[in-house]
């Protein structure tokens, strides 16, 4: 999802082409296979009954995100993620216990399982601010527009989700402990 | 500009988010100063580690199938063939050249962001500690650890007296999808074989050999498979190589 895309065409020329991308994040929303077919089928179909309401030219998969992550919220599995509140927000992420070195940058390299392993047990609302972020390469602004939130709440948001992703990845075992590199 | 002021951007920086003027006195300051550069660059690594572990989730083909046909009854119906008049047709195939040619750079520049992406895993594996996952010289060891691991099959080819050493073989991700990273050595240099199913990826790459970065590339397709071969050896020898492979996907 190119960070400045501007979208148009028909629904199913924008959204057949995200197909992958909604099941990734579906997957990582839901943790399950099959609630996450469930839920993009729903929530492709929600877009297209919507699809009236989307600004042609703007940002499709922000749009469409935003119905997704919605609809997750106000299904069974996601109901106990929407009470997530500024209390989180504003609650503190521990800074990761080690420090590292120029050496131990320089020879860092992360282990994929042990990445994913800190995006499973990341809470729900900095996992989705990384992956829009890291994985889908969506600017700050389409993910403001994805997540219903202030740009700067965004950028904090993040900054405390590496935080969270960094204190967890320095608890594995043999990984490289990564040093905190923003505060 | 200090430290404490780079640190406090340093998400900003890393995102492609800062303003020119902002990243360019970044620039600056990280030319000078090893403890951001340092910072710097182990927050790049881990973007970009999350970046292929993110995509860790492929859909099945059927649930794709069935999203795809019920999302096709959208698509507008085309005006019937008798309405089209030749004042009409004239502005709509010059659009439809504009259309093809700016399809046709598009498919381009996307080719050559998956070659650059293909370049990128390979330099990773060529800096990782642990290169490869499964650690063998042998094919009947390296082949059968990807069962399960990848949607596919393939083979790989008897190595004796050709000067190709297998080091051993990774999954990796690519558009979303998982394929084979298979690392061989020939005279100390190393090369990456990438394998992946042709259907999963977008645009369709055209067979032949290229450079990025001043890696070379040779690529093709075998049934169903899409097979891309980077390494800093010369274009014969990355032929060779494609060669063997060939062959024993023949066999």
């Amino acid at each position: 999802m190119d960070e400045s895309q501007t979208d148009t065409g028909t629904f199913e020329e924008l959204a057949l082409p995200l197909l992958a991308r909604l099941y990734n994040l579906a997957r990582w929303l839901t943790q399950d296979a099959g609630e996450a077919e469930e839920l993009v089928q729903e929530s492709c179909m929600k877009a297209l009954r919507g699809f009236g309401s989307y600004r042609q030219g703007t940002n499709f998969s922000a749009w469409i995100y935003r119905i997704m992550r919605n609809t997750f919220l106000t299904s069974r599995a996601g109901l106990k993620y929407s009470t997530i509140s500024l209390d989180d927000e504003e609650s503190d992420v521990p800074e990761p216990a080690t420090v590292g070195t120029p050496e131990t940058a320089l020879l860092a390299t992360f282990n994929q399982q042990a990445i994913q392993s800190a995006l499973e047990v990341l809470p729900l609302h900095f996992r989705e601010v990384i992956l829009l972020c890291d994985v889908e390469e969506m600017s700050y602004q389409a993910i403001a527009e994805a997540l219903a939130i202030p740009i700067g709440t965004v950028m904090s948001r993040l900054s405390r989700a590496r935080r969270a992703m960094r204190a967890q990845l320095a608890d594995e075992p043999g990984n490289p402990r990564p040093r905190s590199a923003s505060r | 500009m200090n430290c404490e002021w780079m640190r406090q951007r340093m998400d900003a920086y890393v995102d492609c988010e800062l303003p020119a003027a902002e990243a360019a006195e970044f620039d600056v300051h990280l030319r000078g100063c090893a403890a951001c550069a340092n910072a710097a660059l182990e927050q790049t690594r881990l973007k970009l580690a999350t970046r292929t572990a993110g995509m860790k989730y492929v859909p099945p083909a059927e649930f794709r199938l069935r999203m795809e046909q019920s999302l096709r009854p959208a698509q507008t119906a085309k005006p019937p063939r008798s309405l089209v008049r030749w004042p009409v047709a004239i502005p709509v195939a010059l659009a439809a050249c504009l259309l093809l040619a700016a399809l046709l750079v598009t498919n381009f520049q996307h080719r050559r962001r998956t070659y650059a992406e293909l370049t990128d895993l390979h330099v990773t594996t060529l800096a990782s500690a642990n290169p490869v996952d499964v650690i063998s010289e042998d094919r009947h060891t390296v082949k059968p650890w990807f069962a399960g691991r990848i949607p596919f099959t393939f083979d790989l080819p008897e190595l004796k007296d050709t000067g190709f050493e297998l080091s051993g073989g990774r999954v990796v991700y690519l558009q979303h999808s998982s394929g084979a990273q298979l690392l061989y050595t020939l005279r100390k240099h190393r090369l990456s074989v990438f394998i992946f199913q042709e259907a999963q990826l977008w645009p369709k790459w055209m067979a032949g050999s290229s450079s990025e970065l001043s890696f070379h590339t040779e690529s093709w397709s075998h049934d169903g498979l899409r097979y891309v071969i980077v390494g800093d050896v010369s274009d014969a020898d990355i032929h060779a190589l494609a060669e063997l492979l060939r062959k024993a996907a023949r066999q």
